[in-house]
């Protein structure tokens, strides 16, 4: 049996679960060039989500050295993420700046107008 | 008590400091210049290294002098220092190489960035095989990864954008699938360093939660190595891309994926019985198959030259992952020799393909007539690499093909070393099509018209590493040595 309490307790993890495959989803079955790029952003948080949760403590504090404080939450996953958070923002960029540049060649970022195109052209030169 | 080589750590920043130099330059054969004179000081480095790690042992440096496992600890084994070397190899050859062939094939104003993405990647794949911590390894893949993104996007033909494009989405679906995989294993053990993980490792090897991260983490990966059937974006990538982007990434990327590889499988698995434990065998074996036959059998049907050495790779990653797979020391010697001596057949082939476009301007076989007459010793390299392909005696590719097929025998398993034997006559038959149309087929008519000569700039790197093909092939003791050490260490904690 599945305890209800442990279903909520892990929440965040249902969330993170949710997530990725929704994102993972909408990267393989979106035709469209930037909906692709906003399905791997959500791919990609969810993984930032599963790094925050794992190193929360319940009641557990920020990693400041003092007497008062007992528990304290894994500071190391977070700081992980900050490095994982800027480097997703890189890969958005360039991914963004490719599709301006294919946008630019083909005149559509569907990708199956592209492969059309694409496909013309190996047509034509065979 | 171990103190820290300052050597290893230059390794990686130098070329990340460069990088930016050549931006502020702004300048086309200044940034060049630059490019050269690091990829040489980096070839120099890594042969000091690799003497080093044969002679005295492993070398260490800890990063702001945190002793590991907190710290970030950089670590060269006799694995790590081979496949250094091999990176350096291919960065101090093909720098030189690319100024012509760069000249010819990309915007003047957009050259200096050229210089600074190749130094990019040359220091995410360098860091990558220098760190010992898998967070750490995660940042330097994403470096090499973006960077190598953009080399393929600077391709002249608009497609290029396009497999850039893809490539980066597959791409960034394996490095986070990689991630997750560390996390997942950092939830469990509360540690990034490899050398941690693999003493902590043996005590949770049966969670679940384990087996999900081992999962991820050989999917991602397998994403990176091109493992066949997640090779898609690789075919396209490397036609497109600039020639000596395609040669550059041919003989090192997908390499140092397969290096991860066997970090996870051997080192922070090393201590867990992982291939008794899980059917990775049986799974491995069946896709390094795949990839062997179906790859080589689309290379026999493409016209474009590069196409086709493509997928020609996508076959020689499947021979690798072979090796890796049989899990037994002369498996997995097999495994890394052949990671070295493809990397010095697939860069001499690809170098050849770049110096052909840049004399002719043609990459398609139908317009490659006569090459052979019209650049008899450039067409002579590439032979050489292409019998290396196949694995004739005398080349490279021979002797890895020898060791794979003596540790399939060696593991009970003859019908493996027939399906090799038999998987490397469909190399013979897309090589002997490059031969038939370079130097048989109309001989009557006039051969391919050379547009440009060709510098010796090109067609001395791709010598270099034809003739260090040959050599390897005839005095392979060295190598041999070095790829048994490095497997008997990885193998040593099982």
């Amino acid at each position: 049996m599945i305890d209800i309490p442990d279903l909520i307790g892990l929440l965040n993890y249902w969330v993170v679960i949710v997530l990725m495959m929704s994102g993972f989803y909408v990267v393989i079955a979106q035709g469209n060039l930037i909906k692709k790029i906003v399905g791997l952003n959500i791919f990609q948080v969810s993984v930032f989500v599963f790094y925050i949760s794992m190193g929360k403590i319940e009641g557990g504090s920020a990693p400041i050295l003092d007497d008062a404080i007992e528990i304290y939450s894994n500071p190391l996953p977070h700081v992980l993420i900050l490095t994982a958070i800027v480097v997703g923002v890189a890969t958005t960029a360039l991914a963004l700046a490719l599709v301006v540049r294919i946008n630019a060649a083909y005149g559509t970022i569907e990708e199956d107008e592209i492969q059309a195109i694409e496909h013309e052209e190996e047509d034509v030169a065979c | 008590m171990l103190t820290s080589d300052p050597w290893l750590i230059l390794l990686v920043v130098v070329p990340l400091l460069a990088a930016p130099v050549c931006v502020l330059l702004r300048n086309a054969t200044a940034a060049w210049a630059v490019a050269l004179v690091v990829s040489w000081s980096i070839f120099g480095i890594a042969v000091k290294l690799l003497i080093q790690v044969l002679e005295q042992g492993e070398v260490f440096y800890r990063i702001g002098g945190w002793d590991a496992p907190w710290g970030i600890e950089y670590k060269l084994d006799p694995l790590g220092a081979f496949v250094v070397v091999i990176i350096a190899t291919i960065g101090a050859v093909v720098i030189p190489y690319a100024k012509k062939s760069v000249e010819n094939e990309i915007q003047k104003e957009r050259i200096y960035l050229f210089y600074t993405m190749m130094l990019l990647c040359i220091s995410g794949l360098l860091g990558i095989t220098v760190t010992g911590d898998a967070f750490n390894l995660f940042v330097f893949l994403e470096i090499s990864s973006l960077s190598s993104y953009v080399l393929i996007s600077m391709g002249q033909d608009r497609r290029a954008l396009t497999a850039a494009y893809r490539y980066l989405i597959m791409g960034t679906i394996g490095a986070t699938f990689y991630i997750i995989g560390v996390g997942l294993m950092y939830q469990m053990t509360g540690s990034l360093n490899f050398a941690d993980l693999s003493t902590i490792m043996p005590a949770i090897a049966d969670t679940r939660t384990v087996l999900a991260a081992l999962a991820f983490l050989t999917v991602g990966i397998s994403l990176k190595l091109a493992l066949f059937p997640l090779h898609m974006w690789l075919p396209n990538a490397y036609t497109f891309a600039p020639s000596a982007v395609t040669a550059f990434l041919a003989a090192t990327a997908t390499k140092v994926s397969l290096y991860v590889l066997l970090r996870i499988f051997f080192t922070v698995f090393g201590e867990v019985d992982l291939f008794a434990t899980f059917p990775l065998q049986p799974v491995l074996i069946g896709m390094a198959l795949a990839g062997m036959f179906l790859a080589s059998l689309s290379a026999i049907w493409q016209e474009n030259l590069k196409r086709m050495m493509a997928y020609s790779s996508v076959a020689q990653i499947g021979y690798m992952v072979l090796g890796v797979a049989l899990a037994t020391e002369a498996g997995l010697a097999g495994g890394i020799i052949h990671l070295f001596n493809h990397a010095l057949v697939k860069g001499t082939a690809f170098l050849a393909i770049g110096a052909i476009i840049y004399s002719t301007g043609a990459v398609t076989l139908r317009d490659l007539r006569g090459v052979g007459k019209s650049m008899p010793l450039l067409m002579a390299a590439f032979i050489v690499a292409g019998l290396g392909l196949i694995g004739v005696p005398l080349t490279a590719g021979f002797v890895s093909k020898w060791q794979l097929v003596t540790a399939t025998l060696e593991a009970d398993m003859w019908p493996l070393a027939a399906l090799i034997l038999l998987s490397s006559l469909l190399a013979v038959i897309y090589v002997w099509r490059i031969f038939e149309v370079a130097y048989l087929r109309d001989s009557h008519l006039a051969p391919v018209k050379i547009i440009k000569k060709l510098p010796l700039s090109m067609l001395i790197p791709t010598w270099i590493l034809a003739l260090a093909s040959l050599y390897f092939g005839t005095h392979a003791t060295l190598t041999m040595d070095i790829a048994h050490t490095a497997a008997r260490q990885l193998m040593g904690g099982m």
